[in-house]
C-alpha cells in the first residue's frame, strides 16, 4: 500500500516539528526567558523578533521552540509510560487470571468511568505540581485501553497451538509470555500507541492552558497560550500561533496513526 | 435476562465502590489534613487536637468506614474557601453545565448524523471525502484553540464579545459548538460506517427484491438497524463532553461545574474537588449501566440470549 499524499505531508510536518524542537532555540539570538522592557508585544515580522514578542518582551520564536521541545518530550514519554504500564497490566491479567485479573479489570472499569483530565485535576489538587508528577499523570492517558486490548489479545493467543508446543518443551512462564506471546500480540499495543499519541498532546496542552500543567519558568505550547490568552484581541499571535502548531501537530500525528493502523491491523484488512 | 440485569447492576455498584475507595486512599495519603487546616505556626498539641476532632487518630479501616457512612448520609465535606457544603456549590453550578452539555450534544447529533449519512450515500465522492476530513479535523482540534478562535471571530466580525458567560439561548451557542465539535466528528464517522454496513446487509437486498421503494428501505429498514450502536456512542461521548466542558467553560467564562473544578483545583479546595470527581464517576457509571440496559429494550436479539 502506497502512502497517500496527505499522510506524506503529515509525516513531513512531524519531522519538521521534531527538528524545530531540537534545533529551534538556535534559530533566534534570544534566550527563552530573557525579558525586555523596550520590546514588549511586538507583532510578528518585527526586525529583531521574527514571530514577535509577548507582554514581557520575550521572543515568541524561541519560546515556541522550547515549548515544542517540552510538549514533544511530555507527549512521547507520557505515551510510552501509558503503553508499558497498560500493556504489562493486561499481560499480567491474562497470564495470572484469578483475583489478580479481577483487580486489574476493576481498575480498568474505574479508569474508564473517569475522563483522564478529571483524574489529573484530582491529583493536582492534592499534590504540589512538579514536572515529574505531571509527566506521570500524562502517562496515565489511555493505559486502560492498552490493558483491555492486551488482555484480550493474550487470552486469544493462549489458545494457539504454539503455546501448547512451547509449554510442552518445558519453557518457564516468563519465557513463554515474554519471548513467545508478547512478540505475537505487540502489534496491538503499537497501533494503540499511534492512536494515543495525539490524545497525550491534547491533554498536556489543555492542562497547561488551564495553568495546571507545565509551570513557568518552564514552558510548553499550551503554557504559552495560557499566558497570551488575556491579550487575545490585542496580541493574537501569542495564542493563535502556538494554537495552530498544536492543532497541525495533533492532526498530523493522528493522520499518520490512522494510516499505520490501517496497515498494521489485520482485522481491518480488506 | 434477570441475571444479565443483576450482573450489570452489581458490576456498576462495585465499580463505584472501587472509585470511592481510591478517592479515600488518595485523600489520606496526600498529606495531613489537620496540619493543612491549622495555622502554619500552630504547636503540635493544637494539631493533635485537630486530628482527634477530625477522627484522624483512628486506624485507617475505621476511618474508611466512617468515610463511607458520611457519604451515605450525604455529607461530603465543606469547601475551605466559602464554608459552604461542597454538594451545595456543585448543585448551584449543575444547571449551567447541563444546559451547555445538552445543547452541545444536540448540535453534535443534529449535524453529525446527517453529515455521516450523506457521506455514506455518496461514498467515494467529494462529499464523502469532505465529511471524513472534517471528522479528522474535529478530533485533532484543541477545544481551547477553537473556542478562542470563535471569540475572536465574534469580536472582529460581529462586534460582540461571546466569552462573557451564561445568559440566553444565543450565549450558549458559541461554547456549545466548541464543546460539541469533537463529538460531531465522531458521530459523523460512526453514522457513515454504520450505515454503509447496513446498506449492504442481506435483509436490504431482500427488501429491494420485494420491491420496497428506495426511500422506505433507507428510512424504515436501514436507519433503525444502523442506529442501534448509537446508544453506545452517545454513552461514550459523555466522557468526552465532561472532559471538554472543563476546558470550554474556562475559555467562555461559563459558570458551570467545569469552571468550579478548575478553580477548586487551583485553590486546593479538596472537599469540592472530591465531590465533583465522585459525582462525575457516578454519572458515568450510571450512564454506562443505562446504555447496557437500553440495549435490552431496543435490540430484541440480546433479550433472546
Amino acid at each position: 500500500m502506497r502512502m497517500p499524499p496527505a499522510v506524506r505531508l503529515a509525516l513531513a510536518f512531524v519531522a519538521l516539528f521534531a527538528l524545530f524542537a531540537l534545533a529551534g532555540p538556535w534559530l533566534s539570538p534570544h534566550e527563552f526567558r530573557a525579558t525586555s522592557l523596550t520590546a514588549r508585544l511586538l507583532p510578528p515580522g518585527s526586525p529583531d523578533h521574527l514571530l514577535g514578542t509577548d507582554a514581557r518582551g520575550r521572543d515568541l520564536l524561541v519560546r515556541l521552540a522550547v515549548g515544542a521541545r517540552i510538549t514533544l518530550v511530555v507527549a512521547v514519554v507520557g505515551t510510552v509510560i501509558g503503553a508499558v504500564l497498560g500493556s504489562l497490566l493486561g499481560l499480567v491479567a491474562a497470564a495470572r487470571r484469578g483475583w489478580v485479573e479481577a483487580v486489574i479489570v476493576g481498575a480498568v472499569d474505574v479508569q474508564a468511568s473517569l475522563p483522564i483530565i478529571v483524574v489529573a485535576l484530582f491529583v493536582l489538587a492534592m499534590f504540589d505540581n512538579s514536572f515529574l508528577l505531571f509527566l506521570l499523570l500524562i502517562g496515565l492517558t489511555g493505559w486502560e485501553v492498552y490493558a483491555r486490548l492486551m488482555r484480550g489479545a493474550v487470552l486469544a493467543a493462549k489458545e494457539h497451538g504454539y503455546v501448547t508446543a512451547v509449554r510442552a518443551l518445558g519453557a518457564t512462564p516468563a519465557r513463554l509470555y515474554l519471548r513467545h506471546i508478547l512478540p505475537n500480540v505487540a502489534a496491538v499495543a503499537l497501533v494503540q500507541f499511534t492512536v494515543n499519541l495525539p490524545l497525550t498532546i491534547l491533554l498536556e496542552t489543555a492542562l497547561s492552558f488551564l495553568g495546571l500543567g507545565v509551570q513557568a519558568p518552564l514552558t510548553s505550547l499550551g503554557q504559552i497560550m495560557s499566558e497570551g490568552r488575556d491579550r487575545l484581541l490585542t496580541a493574537w499571535w501569542l495564542t493563535l500561533i502556538p494554537g495552530a502548531v498544536i492543532f497541525v501537530l495533533a492532526l498530523s500525528v493522528s493522520l499518520v496513526g490512522d494510516w499505520l493502523r490501517d496497515r498494521l491491523d489485520p482485522t481491518l484488512a480488506r | 435476562m434477570t441475571g444479565y440485569v443483576a450482573s450489570r447492576v452489581l458490576r456498576a455498584a462495585l465499580t463505584l465502590l472501587v472509585a470511592v475507595t481510591l478517592v479515600f486512599v488518595f485523600l489520606r495519603f496526600s498529606g495531613d489534613p489537620a496540619a493543612a487546616l491549622a495555622p502554619p505556626d500552630a504547636p503540635q498539641a493544637v494539631i493533635d487536637q485537630y486530628r482527634r476532632a477530625m477522627g484522624l487518630d483512628r486506624p485507617l479501616p475505621a476511618q474508611y468506614l466512617s468515610y463511607l457512612a458520611a457519604l451515605a448520609r450525604g455529607e461530603f465535606g465543606y469547601s475551605i474557601h466559602t464554608g459552604l457544603p461542597s454538594a451545595q456549590l456543585f448543585l448551584a453550578r449543575l444547571p449551567a453545565t447541563l444546559f451547555l452539555g445538552g445543547t452541545a450534544l444536540a448540535i453534535a447529533l443534529g449535524a453529525g448524523l446527517p453529515l455521516g449519512a450523506l457521506a455514506a450515500l455518496r461514498r467515494g465522492r467529494w462529499v464523502d471525502r469532505a465529511v471524513m476530513a472534517f471528522s479528522v479535523f474535529a478530533f485533532a482540534m484543541p477545544n481551547f484553540l477553537f473556542g478562542l478562535a470563535v471569540i475572536l471571530i465574534g469580536a472582529l466580525v460581529f462586534q460582540t464579545y461571546v466569552g462573557a458567560g451564561a445568559g440566553g439561548l444565543l450565549d450558549v451557542l458559541p461554547p456549545a459548538l466548541t464543546l460539541g465539535l469533537a463529538s460531531m466528528g465522531a458521530f459523523a464517522r460512526f453514522a457513515r460506517s454504520s450505515l454503509l454496513e447496513t446498506i449492504n446487509a442481506p435483509f436490504m437486498v431482500a427488501a429491494e427484491a420485494r420491491g420496497v421503494p428506495w426511500r422506505r428501505r433507507l428510512l424504515r429498514h436501514a436507519a433503525p438497524n444502523a442506529a442501534i450502536p448509537l446508544v453506545t456512542l452517545v454513552g461514550l461521548s459523555l466522557g468526552g463532553l465532561i472532559a471538554g466542558s472543563v476546558v470550554t467553560e474556562q475559555v467562555f467564562a461559563w459558570p458551570g461545574v467545569g469552571q468550579l473544578l478548575v478553580r477548586s483545583v487551583a485553590t486546593r479546595d479538596i472537599a469540592t474537588v472530591q465531590f465533583i470527581v465522585l459525582a462525575i464517576a457516578a454519572t458515568m457509571i450510571v450512564a454506562n449501566l443505562l446504555v447496557d440496559l437500553l440495549y435490552l429494550v431496543i435490540d430484541p436479539r440480546i433479550r433472546a440470549r
